[in-house]
């Protein structure tokens, strides 16, 4: 005999019935929309009133069993089984399925659907005191699929019983297809190969981070989409991210989805714009970021597939797409990717994550809205930190247009060469910063629109402005604020670069920290 | 078969390209019979009617064990390796 899987529902009352009960009892399964099931409903209740076995009926859905309620009025419990649980552990393929167990819970009958002869066989086997007229009833009907079958809930629920992590969609990719051009043909792409995001690695990856696989980090826009650790460990496998790189993903994906960071208008803009991330504390070394030689290029894994990795769950979970709300007139590179770390050991100054209120010892990306970068700012010949910091500011002053002041963000890097000119002077990240003010401050009439370049103040407003206003110096930047410096690079080469920004401040974008959890 | 996990938020339907439509039904073409009631009804008529129609087509007759499921993998072999045409009778 086979042994029926125990079970405790609540009914609408909320009083919880459990199984088995010790005397012989019927299960039963239904759903409302089932109209077989709307059928037996009555002799179910004719079976109940007979007082020859009692039955349980679990019905799957919330809404569905109101309605039965209302219509039929059982006189049995109708339990809610509408996270499915107990109709998979029964593994009901058709409903209405009825089963009658004895007191251990021990399987004894069962019926499926609805024939005529098998029912009242069963009654009069089983309920022998229950009043029908068979008569009124057709001689057979077809069952309806049991919601356990539906492909994308069976799935679900496989998982939840093997108390798997994973709940995406599993899509199969047949024998006769290849894998990766599949993946091109599904858009999850970023026009370069991706590594097959099998439940296999997706579930290594989660490994790399103590959050639960269902947590929502947060909504990406432009769908506004619940970026899960599950979704956002699947795009990290897209882009070829060992697992020690996820909690670095999730706590980007946390800082560029804030208001702050505006990551749906760094998207949209014609401008092109694209997050550049930058990675400060012990995370670094342990996870194989390289902050040295060709720090800003290719060839490091953990650089590369980090930025990417945010790039595609952008692109994948959030939907921005090129040519749908992703509308940069040009595009840049940094799409791709644009992640690294800063060197704190070879800077004299305070890690950047420092200055922005973190404790040293703690993990820290910075995500920027850059539009174009690195813009490289070539001096091999300043010998003293005053003439270098003046170059850095000549080069920042190209950021968007030379006549465009009152510009918002920019991330400087610096390279170690330049590092040492800086400090033999004791220049501060903050004497560099006012000097890059101070040099680029120039009067309002050097910035005005001429029949040369276009760009600029435009004449009428120029001239409709008072004196003392043409006159007064505009530095490059809102704000000395605006200029983030980090140190990175090679021992070797005179020569910094600089990330040049999007719209600042409320209307655009704000650098916003996240601290990575390990 | 390679089974990955959607990178999507999963509100779109994954699209599969289909095969380019054919100018003229020439060959095998099997009848699949889903297993629901009548389903068979419908089919006899259609290997009817194509007999009729295209006396040149084969028509191999197929069912699957039962509707609630996918057919299994031999099945589907065996349908794509003797046909070149499938009609499937889907509802009840």
């Amino acid at each position: 005999m086979t042994a029926l899987p125990a079970f405790s529902l609540a009914d609408p009352s909320g009083t919880d019935h459990s199984f088995p009960t010790g005397s012989p009892t019927v299960v039963t399964f239904v759903k409302e929309d089932c109209p077989t099931c709307n059928l037996v409903m009555p002799l179910l209740d004719a079976l109940q009133a007979s007082g020859d076995v009692p039955v349980l009926a679990a019905g799957q859905t919330a809404e569905g069993n109101q309605v039965l309620l209302d219509r039929h009025a059982p006189t049995f419990p109708l339990l809610d089984d509408s996270i499915l649980k107990v109709s998979f552990a029964y593994d009901v393929e058709t409903v209405p399925l009825v089963l009658l167990a004895d007191g251990d819970g021990g399987e004894v009958a069962r019926l499926v659907g609805f024939d005529r002869d098998e029912w009242q066989a069963f009654f009069a086997s089983h309920a022998p005191n229950a009043a029908v007229d068979w008569d009124a009833y057709p001689k057979w009907r077809p069952g309806c699929g049991s919601l356990t079958q539906d492909p994308v809930i069976a799935e679900r629920l496989r998982a939840e019983s093997e108390n798997s992590p994973l709940r995406a969609r599993r899509i199969d990719i047949a024998p006769s297809d290849d894998v990766h051009e599949f993946m091109f043909d599904q858009g999850f792409t970023d026009g370069l190969p991706v590594v097959p995001p099998t439940p296999e690695r997706v579930l290594r990856m989660l490994s790399g981070t103590g959050r639960s696989s269902q947590e929502v980090v947060a909504e990406i826009p432009p769908n506004y989409a619940p970026a899960t650790v599950e979704k956002i460990a699947v795009n990290a496998v897209l882009a070829g991210c060992r697992a020690e790189y996820l909690p670095v993903i999730i706590a980007a994906i946390e800082a560029i989805c804030t208001k702050q960071f505006n990551i749906h208008g760094v998207n949209a803009t014609t401008m092109g714009a694209s997050p550049v991330l930058v990675v400060n504390g012990p995370i670094r070394e342990r996870i194989g970021m390289n902050m040295r030689l060709g720090v800003l290029g290719q060839g490091t894994r953990a650089n590369a597939a980090i930025g990417r990795a945010v790039r595609l769950a952008v692109r994948n979970i959030g939907g921005a797409k090129p040519g749908g709300t992703e509308r940069s007139t040009l595009g840049n590179p940094m799409k791709f990717t644009m992640c690294f770390p800063e060197w704190e050991e070879r800077s004299p100054w305070e890690a950047m994550h420092v200055e922005r209120g973190f404790d040293a010892e703690d993990s820290v990306v910075t995500a920027f809205a850059m539009s174009s970068g690195p813009a490289l700012c070539v001096d091999q010949s300043s010998r003293t930190a005053r003439q270098l910091a003046g170059s850095f500011a000549l080069s920042m002053e190209a950021a968007q247009h030379v006549r465009a002041h009152g510009a918002s963000d920019a991330l400087l890097v610096v390279s170690p060469e330049h590092v040492d000119t800086l400090w033999r002077d004791r220049f501060s990240k903050d004497d560099i910063r006012e000097h890059v003010q101070r040099v680029t401050a120039r009067p309002l009439a050097d910035l005005v629109s001429d029949d040369d370049i276009g760009g600029g103040i435009p004449r009428d407003r120029f001239d409709a402005m008072n004196e003392d206003r043409r006159n007064r110096r505009s530095p490059k930047f809102a704000s000395k604020d605006n200029i983030h410096i980090v140190v990175a690079g090679a021992e070797a080469g005179k020569f910094s670069g600089v990330f040049h920004g999007w719209a600042g401040g409320e209307i655009g974008s704000i650098p916003v920290s996240r601290q990575i959890e390990e | 078969m390679t089974t990955i996990l959607d990178p999507t938020d999963e509100r779109v339907p994954i699209a599969r390209s289909i095969t380019p439509r054919p100018e003229a039904i020439t060959g095998n073409v099997a009848l699949l019979d889903i297993s629901k009631p009548r389903g068979n009804v419908l089919l006899d008529r259609l290997e009817q009617r194509l007999a009729e129609r295209l006396p040149g087509v084969t028509v191999n007759r197929y069912a699957k064990p039962t509707f609630t499921k996918p057919a299994p993998e031999t099945l589907r072999q065996d349908i794509k390796a003797d046909n070149d045409f499938v009609i499937e009778a889907l509802a009840d």
